[in-house]
């Protein structure tokens, strides 16, 4: 029940910002259309913890403001490669192990490698992911294993 | 300031057409025609706020949408329908 | 007040179009398709998102505000899939990956060459 009101407010907020028309008629509509979308949602069977991880809710952001700070060197990292060219990548495919229980968890961390460039995950079997990097630069840093760290510390 | 940014996003356009172009790989093209996808989406947020209507934006949205879709679906199809990808690069 | 965002807003527009290009131009000099799928993300990432974080400064709170941010939540989490999905389906038809290692195929020089691996 917590999903499905959660699914509910976060689609009509989408209403909401989309609409722009606030008449009684069009909120009729909007209300009609958001039990619909979530009955069909229910009837699926897609409304669980995985599409709505409402237990992330409190712990994601800090690990969001970390993300843009890694987002942002390593795109640096990138712009300095395509501009001093050829010579300054050396690409190559490793292997990462993530450490997460729940496959929530390792989408979390898979995403977040391939939202930093520089790393892009290819394929995730079992826990291991295997991962192009650019540079051994950008290799390394995921090596350390602290995103696979901070992304353990989000779904406990 | 919009003006110099839709050149720019314009020519960025443009170069990922040549990438399209070359190839030399299917994924390749896929890649450039993606790229192209969501820089169509900026371009047309930039112009809604140049003509100083943002409405745009919802264009803009329905173009996101519809972009990574096809994407989507096209990679779906060659994933299927094509056991060989690789005889175009050789 | 009114000057400042928009000192901000130009600045954050002019960056996203350096990263933007410097993404179109990686897209054309890199070596192969997964390298290429880096410079690409350059243009995803960072550059989509200053230049809707730009338009956001100009928008002011509001309706545009909230679709701006629609928008750039959107193309993140739509770019980091069609990223994933591409490299996937381009490792599993058989496309490989310049390595490194092997110096006829990448334009790494002897020095430059990691020893480990």
């Amino acid at each position: 029940m917590r999903y499905v009101l959660a699914l509910s407010t976060l689609l009509s907020v989408f209403w909401l910002i989309n609409s722009g028309h606030y008449t009684p008629l069009m909120l009729f509509f909007m209300v009609v259309s958001v039990v619909f979308v979530a009955m069909l949602c229910r009837r699926l069977d897609v409304v669980d913890g995985e599409s709505q991880p409402l237990n992330l809710t409190f712990s994601i952001p800090g690990y969001w403001l970390w993300l843009i700070k890694e987002v942002v060197v390593s795109n640096i990292a990138v712009a300095a490669n395509v501009w001093g060219g050829a010579e300054t990548i050396s690409p190559r495919l490793i292997k990462v192990t993530a450490h997460q229980k729940t496959d929530l968890g390792k989408v979390i961390f898979a995403n977040s490698i391939t939202l930093t460039p520089g790393t892009v995950s290819v394929d995730l079997e079992g826990d291991q992911i295997t991962v192009h990097a650019l540079t051994r630069d950008s290799a390394a840093g995921l090596q350390t294993g602290e995103m696979d760290r901070r992304v353990c510390l989000v779904e406990r | 300031m919009y003006e110099l940014t839709a050149l720019i996003l314009l020519v960025v356009m443009g170069l990922a057409l040549v990438r399209a172009f070359l190839g030399p790989t299917l994924y390749d093209r896929i890649l450039a025609v993606n790229n192209f996808g969501t820089k169509t989406v900026l371009l047309i947020a930039i112009l809604g706020f140049l003509g100083g209507r943002p409405d745009f934006l919802d264009i803009a949205i329905v173009y996101a949408l519809i972009n990574f879709i096809s994407i989507i679906a096209v990679l779906r199809f060659f994933e299927y329908s094509s056991k060989r990808p690789m005889d175009e690069e050789s | 007040m009114e000057v400042l965002f928009d000192i901000i807003s130009w600045v954050c527009l002019v960056s996203g179009s350096f990263f933007c290009l410097t993404g179109g131009i990686g897209l054309l000099r890199f070596p192969d398709f997964f390298t290429r799928i880096h410079a690409a993300s350059l243009t995803d990432t960072l550059g989509a998102s200053l230049i809707l974080v730009g338009l956001m400064f100009q928008a002011g709170w509001g309706l545009v505000f909230a679709k701006l941010l629609l928008i750039l939540m959107f193309s993140l989490l739509a770019g980091t899939t069609a990223s994933h999905a591409m490299a996937k389906a381009s490792l599993k038809s058989g496309l490989k990956p310049l390595e490194s290692d092997d110096a006829e195929k990448d334009g790494v020089p002897e020095g430059e060459r990691p020893s480990q691996q």
